[in-house]
């Protein structure tokens, strides 16, 4: 199909649909080169809000040590990130270079939206990285992006809450029961305090599912098998904090950053998070640290792994793979995510990683490093998105109390391997 | 009109009496018509007539928007005239307009009524009423989501003054449509009011004294003089209102984004979650062709309907 039909079943698709959506940064035309400058775009989710000035730092210093490239960065929330980014690639307005999560990287890869980065790799050496962090991003032998950070979810909790109800705060050998039997004793429904939060959603099931023993899908991936007994434990301990020490949906009301405003106000004691809210919470008020997530049978703590790319259709490849080498990997990049707690750098060099663990807050940094050890990747297939919507549509539904766990788990599966089939 | 005037269409012998159409016509007077067309034919040729062309050349494919287009044939189609997540989502349409259209006819024509009298601050208070509906849909739903919110929001706490217990409104799949309902009739109340106001001017003052004359009550004026003669604005207002209804999108996008539990999963949110979320360009094409041939259909049941009960002064 010739680019001039694709291009009409976008304006086609965009018009009709009516949704008129403005298009935003992520579109905008691509530069031309002032003054024999080339101009670099990159669109990215994890900056914005809280590192926008971190990725201004590295962008400052890539750009002194490459005086004729101009980065523009652009900037989406996550959950419109990919629509934009979607939208402008169909529109053939896609930017130079972008950011990936892992679980998306599949889908580009296998569109041939990417740039084989090995193809303008020069002589650029590859073995700073942590190799695994590497593979990820590889497709047939090809490397479609670049790692540029990772994150985990750890358990966060208020430590004054729990001095002063008088429990023992948590500890790396806390199982799900000792969570809850704490949730319990520090839930004051009255006073607005809630003992626990964690979202009952897609990546809490699969994470929860592993903790419990269980698989999400099939060993040759070709069906679900997540409505297990398994499966029902962990939909189970999810849903059950619900309207219990958890607010009930009713009760958040839609609130964006309810849970990180509950947590930030002191008035929740856990709380399942990324390590990206480190650098948020440095001003609270009150003593807060983290342990590695409890666990069932097993542990497993939940791994979010981003890549840089550049788009098959950039003039600039050359300076795409420079951008995204000292996004990447360079020490001013690393140095800068690691000093402002900004996820993590996928380098391999220990001494860099080692400075993460010098920050004082909190002090226990160390159960970072210590949930990589026993890790649960998102399932991933095709219709991904599909599939996410499907299992946390599900889940909601039990966790209002409107279905069974085990006729919503029934209905997921069906659903799923609809979308496998 | 004027195109058939036109036409050479009198009979041949008719005497000529006035400047016959020959001399208008030929290749300079199409040029003149389509001189005149042009301002409101490009927009509409651009922006309507290719892209439906090109939304239905998608609708034949399978296309995720980042890789080839795949033909399918009428693949789409077949799918999602057995899928159960279509047929909710018509059915959530039926349900919106089944709430709003009366809700909003009624209303507007209350309103029309009451300010066609004479008042104090009358031009005032058409004015206010109109103000939603040239206000952004995002504003308005934004408005009425922290309303309707069911933990802080105005109208919960209103109710619990009087010892009523709010229900969950958007965050319970039983009332989510219902506090859409809400919002949309409210937003285009005024909308409806300003037409059916302008029916009501229309109608002849001498009918209502000759009635009143005839000592007709004001029920019996307003059923046998009022709603017959304000029937074509009624027609008006209900065909577009059920188009409105069909294509209901950003009130839902925006409150509920096809939530609680897809409760409010209309036609066009599953059009735009099919491209936007799980990139199925083709499948949403497929379905935007569906909700046409549906508006198309109704809409032409109105028109033929009209005869019965529509009354041209």
């Amino acid at each position: 199909m010739s680019r001039h039909i694709k291009i009409a079943g976008a304006v086609a698709a965009a018009a009709l649909l009516a949704t008129a959506c403005s298009q935003g940064s992520a579109t905008r035309g691509t530069t031309a080169e002032a003054g024999g400058k080339v101009t670099l775009r990159y669109f990215t989710f994890s900056a914005a809000p809280d590192h926008v000035k971190d990725l201004d730092t590295i962008e400052k210093a890539f750009e002194k040590e490459n005086p004729n490239v101009d980065v523009v960065v652009e900037t989406a929330p996550f959950d419109q990130y990919f629509t934009k980014l979607q939208t402008s690639i169909a529109g053939g307005t896609a930017p130079d270079t972008f950011e990936l999560n892992y679980e998306n990287f599949v889908t580009y890869a296998s569109a041939g939206s990417l740039l084989d980065l090995g193809t303008v790799a020069g002589d650029g050496d590859t073995s700073v990285y942590a190799q695994e962090s590497l593979n990820a991003f590889k497709q047939d032998g090809k490397q479609y992006g670049l790692p540029a950070s990772f994150s985990t979810v750890v358990l966060f909790y208020n430590k004054d809450l729990f001095d002063k109800a008088g429990v023992p705060v948590p500890t790396a050998d806390w199982t799900w029961e000792d969570e809850q039997a704490a949730a319990e004793k520090l839930t004051d429904r009255k006073k607005g305090v809630y003992g626990d939060f964690q979202p009952v959603q897609f990546f809490e099931f699969y994470k929860t599912l592993k903790q419990t023993g269980g698989e999400f899908l099939s060993a040759d991936g070709k069906k679900s098998a997540f409505n297990s007994p398994q499966g029902v434990k962990a939909a189970n301990w999810l849903v059950s904090k619900v309207g219990k020490t958890m607010p009930t949906e009713a009760e958040i009301g839609g609130t964006a950053d309810y849970d990180t405003n509950l947590f930030k106000s002191g008035k929740l004691a856990m709380w399942h998070n990324g390590i990206w809210q480190f650098a948020g919470l440095k001003d609270v008020p009150f003593e807060w640290d983290v342990v590695v997530e409890p666990g069932d049978s097993a542990k497993a703590s939940a791994v979010f792994h981003n890549a840089v790319a550049a788009s098959s259709t950039t003039k600039h490849g050359k300076e795409a793979w420079a951008w995204a080498r000292f996004l990447s990997a360079s020490n001013t990049a690393a140095t800068t995510r690691i000093q402002s707690s900004w996820e993590l750098p996928p380098i391999s060099d220990q001494q860099i990683l080692s400075g993460y663990l010098k920050d004082p807050k909190p002090a226990n940094r160390q159960a970072v490093f210590d949930s990589l050890k026993s890790i649960a990747l998102p399932p991933v297939i095709k219709r991904q998105q599909e599939m996410q919507d499907a299992v946390t549509k599900e889940l909601s539904e039990a966790a209002a109390g409107r279905k069974s766990v085990e006729d919503a788990l029934k209905a997921a599966a069906t659903e799923v391997d609809a979308l496998l089939g | 009109m004027s195109v058939r005037e036109a036409l050479p269409d009198a009979p041949p012998r008719a005497p000529v009496t006035h400047a016959r159409p020959k001399r208008r016509g030929g290749w300079r007077y199409a040029g003149t018509v389509a001189l005149f067309l042009l301002p409101s034919l490009v927009p509409l040729v651009l922006y309507t007539l290719i892209p439906m062309v090109g939304s239905f050349w998608t609708s034949l494919h399978e296309w995720d928007l980042i890789t080839e287009m795949r033909w399918v044939g009428l693949g789409n189609y077949v799918e999602l005239i057995g899928d159960p997540d279509t047929r909710a989502a018509f059915l959530h349409t039926l349900y919106f307009i089944a709430g709003y259209l009366p809700l909003v006819y009624l209303g507007g024509l209350g309103l029309a009524v009451l300010l066609n009298r004479a008042m104090p601050a009358r031009g005032l208070l058409r004015g206010v009423y109109f103000l939603p509906v040239i206000t952004s849909w995002v504003v308005v739903a934004l408005m009425w989501k922290w309303l309707l919110n069911p933990a802080s929001g105005i109208v919960n706490w209103a109710l619990g003054l009087v010892g009523v217990s709010g229900p969950g409104w958007w965050t319970d799949p039983d009332w989510a449509m219902p506090s859409i309902i809400l919002a949309s009739a409210w937003k285009d109340l005024g909308f409806v009011m300003i037409i059916l106001l302008a029916g009501l001017q229309a109608i002849p003052r001498e009918y209502q004294e000759a009635a009143m004359v005839d000592g007709a009550t004001a029920w019996r004026r307003f059923r046998h003089i009022t709603l017959p003669l304000l029937s074509p604005s009624t027609f008006f207002v209900v065909v577009i209102s059920l188009i409105n209804g069909f294509q209901v999108f950003d009130q839902v996008q925006i409150m509920t984004g096809g939530g609680p539990g897809g409760a409010t999963q209309v036609v066009v949110s599953q059009i735009y979650d099919l491209t936007f979320r799980y990139g199925r360009a083709g499948a949403a094409s497929a379905l935007s062709w569906l909700l046409f041939a549906l508006v198309l259909l109704v809409t032409i049941v109105q028109i033929r309907g009209q005869r019965r009960w529509v009354t041209y002064g």
